[in-house]
């Protein structure tokens, strides 16, 4: 269970409060207007961010003052998501050990993420030779070695086009099914929740809510959200 | 492997180290090259010593000076009357124990300290292809037009530069801060050292540059360019001259004895002229190699011993400095 | 309480920058322990004070005023060979001093080319002597400098803003002043600031151009009061006054210094609309020319004269050009383990300021330098066999500036765009280095070593001072060739250490930028 206990997290002169938790396994999504704090809160929850107050919980781990590569998370952002010097296959197996030394059976792993995310040929082509699409898929083979219990996305797929996006979501969802994952993901589109979310944070106001049913918040949404959804 | 090789050679360089004893000669850096004067005086030496004669380079005086009592030479060899004084001061040298009667030299020796190796004056040097009037005198010079072009060294970098600011007073005495206003405007530049005032001359950049009386030698000799003229005054050239000394706490003694006795010898004498374009300081002229004797050399030789020129070059200097810097 | 993220590539720069500040303070206090009371600072060095500031006055205003046309007229125009011509027209900024004196001295000498052209339509003799030639010889290593930078502002403007101003059909004088005003006074005062820094300290110049004492730099003051005087106390009080005017001058010029441009980058020419009129082609292929005359000319009297030189040449060169490589690549090393980590730290800094510990190297006096060492070390161990490793740290640490300057802007880029990546994924330390910063700056690091060799190599530096007959440089024996008559194998000589200082600097720079990514 991944628990904001009390957090209070600030930028500026902006502040966002939360306290709720996320079940394990969960798909959430994070929706909300723009500059109401959807980044913010993945980035706390990712570590970028310190808290200025409250407590941050994985399972019975105080996480809030874990530095970000030690908290069970793997997080996708909206763009630098590789290393554009490195080869594909190097960037996956930063996500097995940062100091690459990697032995045959991480190689081993690195080759299976890829074939995962179809891109066996591509492992030793640099990221700048690949397309956006694929791009994504490499970065979320990444995601799959890192192999942590929870992924936050923060809009990693904002610049693919709606078809491309939905198929990158889709193995999204398969993946995280397949490993069992809690996944937290920010998404501006209502189509995106119904295709993969099990539960939607509505952040607005200050404040992010806690995670309730998708479905049945998008059928008979309150007022805020309303007027959001338009 | 590589690694053992280094090391056996190592060992092998300190055994050898063992066995023969090293004279340690401290010497001014154009000294070692294969066209200077230190791998024939090295050859000629370590034939008769039974030791191994190893050549350190430097500038010689601030070294010496750093070092202090640490120093590793046994013989420094081309100390420059302009250094000697400080040299001495350093407390680091002991008597030369040779004979300064052997020595042939234009004026009168007396340093039982240093002992002169070899000698020359300071002259203009002009292209007689270019120069159709050399001057015939110090006055004539001054005289000149002010076409034409000089270059001299800087007295407070290097020793003709300073030689050549000593020649200046004492041919002229108080006067010479007027002197010096007369040849400013023929002084197309003051380098900070011989070589590159002696490059600019051969590169036809100056009509004349200051230098020594021998440096026409290394054209006749070297070159086969009898082109190359000193200018040849009257009023007298000044004197200068490169010695050697041996250093008091050395661990050689026998040894440095037996180089200084070695500097006199014909034999070093005789490479003299053309390993280091200078003259010998013991070798009658008819003894000069073929040729040398020919060298055109100034009748007249002026020469401030060490105290007076340690008296006036200060002043000196300072008559040049502010003169030029009109 | 939120705690300050530890940088992803640590904190050993300090330790660096640590080392800087001590080995030039330990220099100090080498010469402190010997330096005995002298006569002080007296008319002759004040002189060689003002001297040192008007001469880099001039040639910084000159050298920049010169680059505006220069560098106007290559960004605007397009012709075959542009781009070898920009490359070509940098060389003079890491042409060793004493052999761009003897190029200078070909052409514009009283006996020169150029001299020889005026002559022949009967204008009299120009003289290079004296404060001019100090001046001209400034200008000659800087204009390139000057003009990379202001070239590199030119193309750093949108193609798009002169697409806008040739459909507003704007004349001539608009452009100047909507387009090319604002771009001149962000980069001028800057690339000024930064030849004056480099003209303050320079020191080889003055020795042949200055024409007499009137021309005596700080530098040459600090040289004459150790070599004639021994008065060490004088020594070490000017090169202080060296280190706080440059030093001072830099410190406020950091502010303003552009960033250096690379090498690569700048053979790409902007599609432009304006100055088409024909005298403005005119007047810009007049400049160009000029240009590559002033800056070429004297690199092909380098070249003829060494040339006729080579056959000349004694073996010995070559063992010394041994020599003077290894001190090059001693000193490309040293510079990388004090930069690199300097760098990193100062990128992760939000102020500046750490990067003028970088100028203290370029501001102090190598000759004092290399003088404190030498008494420090001299009870301890024997000082020569170190001369040539204490000649690679000092040529090191005149680098430092110009190396940190190349650096420092793409590692805060490099580390600001991949610092979350990074730190997701628990990269840091080593790897950080190995796997994100050093893969990422080939280019900058390749380009930063190839001007640290191409510098030493050139650097007659402290090793005229207790250099053993089997450790002479290149340049030191050059000097021993002119100085034993043998001036055509000089010249010889000085082409093998302009092929050198070239050849390393394109070495490196290629190197950097071989099968890099964008």
């Amino acid at each position: 269970m991944l628990k904001l206990e009390d957090v209070v997290m600030s930028q500026g002169n902006f502040a966002l409060k939360a306290d709720f938790s996320v079940e394990p396994g969960r798909k959430t999504a994070v929706i909300g207007p723009s500059g109401a704090g959807k980044s913010t809160l993945l980035g706390a929850i990712g570590g970028f961010l310190p808290l200025r107050g409250g407590k941050l919980w994985w399972q019975k781990r105080n996480i809030t003052h874990a530095a970000p590569g030690e908290r069970p998370i793997a997080m996708l952002f909206q763009d630098n998501n590789l290393f554009p010097h490195l080869s594909i296959a190097r960037n996956i197996g930063l996500g097995i050990r940062p100091d690459l030394k990697l032995s045959a059976s991480d190689q081993d792993r690195i080759g299976k993420a890829l074939e995962r995310v179809g891109l066996r040929e591509m492992v030793d082509r640099k990221p700048g030779e690949l397309s956006g699409g694929q791009q994504s898929r490499a970065a979320l083979a990444r995601v799959l070695v890192q192999n942590r219990p929870v992924i936050l996305l923060d809009e990693p797929f904002a610049a693919l086009g709606p078809a491309l996006r939905h198929e990158m979501l889709d193995l999204v969802h398969d993946l995280s099914n397949e490993t069992g994952a809690t996944l937290l993901m920010v998404t501006h589109d209502p189509q995106d929740v119904r295709r993969i979310a099990d539960d939607v944070i509505f952040v607005e106001g200050g404040r992010a809510e806690a995670p309730q049913p998708a479905a049945a918040l998008l059928e008979n949404p309150p007022p805020a959200l309303r007027a959001y959804l338009g | 492997m590589r690694r053992t090789l280094l090391v056996t050679s190592l060992l092998l360089a300190t055994q050898a180290g063992a066995d023969t004893p090293v004279l340690t000669v401290y010497a001014g850096d154009y000294f070692t090259s294969e066209w200077g004067p230190g791998p024939k005086i090295e050859a000629g030496f370590e034939q008769t010593c039974n030791c191994e004669l190893q050549f350190a380079t430097g500038d010689l005086l601030p070294r010496l000076l750093l070092e202090g009592e640490r120093t590793k030479a046994d013989v420094v060899i081309g100390l420059t009357s302009d250094v000697t004084a400080k040299a001495r001061a350093t407390g680091l040298f002991a008597p030369h124990g040779q004979d300064n009667g052997a020595l042939t030299l234009p004026i009168e020796w007396t340093d039982n300290t240093f002992l002169p190796f070899n000698y020359g004056h300071t002259a203009f040097i002009y292209n007689e292809t270019t120069m159709d009037a050399p001057p015939a005198s110090f006055d004539a010079l001054l005289e000149m037009s002010d076409d034409v072009k000089l270059v001299i060294q800087d007295p407070r970098t290097s020793i003709s530069g300073l030689a050549l600011v000593l020649w200046v007073q004492a041919v002229y005495g108080e006067k010479a801060a007027d002197v010096w206003t007369k040849l400013a405007p023929k002084i197309l530049t003051v380098t900070k050292d011989w070589s590159a005032s002696y490059g600019m001359f051969t590169d036809g950049e100056v009509d004349m540059v200051l230098s020594y009386t021998t440096s026409p030698a290394y054209h006749m000799f070297a070159e086969e360019d009898f082109t190359k003229k000193a200018a040849i005054f009257p009023e007298g050239h000044y004197f200068m001259v490169e010695t050697v000394g041996k250093i008091a706490q050395t661990d050689q003694p026998e040894l440095a004895d037996a180089f200084m006795a070695y500097v006199l010898s014909q034999d070093f004498q005789q490479m003299i002229p053309t390993a280091n374009w200078s003259l010998p300081s013991a070798l009658p002229k008819d003894q000069w190699p073929e040729g040398w004797a020919q060298l055109a050399l100034p009748e007249k030789v002026l020469f401030y011993s060490e105290e007076e020129a340690a008296s006036l070059q200060a002043e000196a200097i300072e008559t040049w400095r502010s003169a030029l810097s009109q | 309480m939120a705690q300050r993220a530890q940088p992803v590539i640590g904190t050993t720069g300090i330790v660096a920058g640590g080392f800087v500040v001590v080995a030039v303070l330990l220099s100090f206090l080498g010469i402190g322990l010997r330096a005995e009371v002298g006569r002080g600072i007296g008319p002759a060095e004040w002189a060689a004070i003002r001297f040192t500031v008007v001469q880099a006055l001039l040639s910084a205003l000159i050298s920049v005023l010169c680059a505006i046309p220069l560098a106007r007229a290559l960004a605007r125009r397009r012709f075959i060979g542009r781009g070898f011509l920009i490359t070509l027209l940098g060389a003079p900024f890491i042409l060793p001093v004493i052999v761009a004196v003897l190029g200078l001295l070909t052409v514009f000498g009283r006996s020169g080319w150029a001299n020889a052209a005026l002559g022949y339509f009967g204008v009299p003799p120009l003289s290079i002597y004296g404060l001019h030639g100090v001046v001209l010889a400034h200008v000659f290593f800087n204009l390139p400098l000057a003009t990379r930078l202001l070239l590199q502002g030119w193309q750093s403007i949108p193609a798009e803003r002169f697409r806008l101003a040739a459909q507003l059909n704007l004349p001539p004088r608009m452009i100047r002043r909507t387009l090319e005003y604002p771009l001149l006074v962000q980069i001028v005062p800057g690339a000024a600031a930064l030849v004056f820094v480099i003209c303050l300290t320079s020191f080889a110049v003055a020795l042949t151009l200055g024409g007499g004492p009137r021309a005596t730099t700080i530098e040459l003051a600090i040289y004459q009061a150790f070599r004639f005087d021994f008065d060490l106390a004088r020594a070490a009080l000017l090169s202080l006054i060296q280190l706080f005017l440059a030093g001072g001058a830099a410190l406020i010029a950091l502010w303003i210094i552009p960033n250096f441009p690379l090498g690569a980058g700048l053979d790409r020419t902007l599609q432009r609309w304006d100055a088409r009129s024909g005298l403005q082609q005119v007047l810009d292929a007049i400049v160009i020319a000029l240009g590559s005359a002033f800056l070429l000319l004297p690199l092909l009297a380098i070249v003829l004269a060494g040339l006729q030189g080579l056959p000349e040449m004694p073996a010995v060169v070559w063992k010394t050009a041994g020599n003077s490589l290894g001190v090059a690549v001693l000193s490309i090393l040293t510079l990388l383990i004090i930069a690199l980590p300097m760098a990193g730290w100062i990128s992760t800094r939000r102020a500046g300021g750490a990067e003028a510990i970088g100028l203290i190297g370029l501001s102090a006096s190598p000759l004092m330098i290399g003088t404190g060492w030498f008494i420090l070390i001299n009870p301890i161990a024997d000082p020569v066999p170190l001369a040539l490793p204490v000649t690679a740290l000092i040529n090191a640490m005149m680098a430092l500036p110009f190396a940190l300057r190349i650096l420092v802007p793409p590692m805060r880029d490099t580390l600001v765009t991949f610092d979350r990546l990074s730190r997701s994924l628990g990269l840091r330390g080593w790897s950080a280095w190995r796997w994100l910063v050093l893969p990422r700056l080939r280019a900058q690091i390749g380009f930063a070593a190839g001007l640290t060799g191409a510098l030493s190599v050139g650097d007659l530096g402290v090793i005229a001072l207790f250099a053993d007959p089997d450790r002479a440089t290149l340049p030191l024996q050059m000097y021993r060739l002119m100085g034993a008559y043998r001036t055509e194998a000089a010249a010889g000589a000085a082409l093998l250490l302009l092929a050198m200082a070239l050849g390393l600097f394109w070495l490196c720079d290629k190197g950097g930028r071989w099968r890099a990514e964008a």
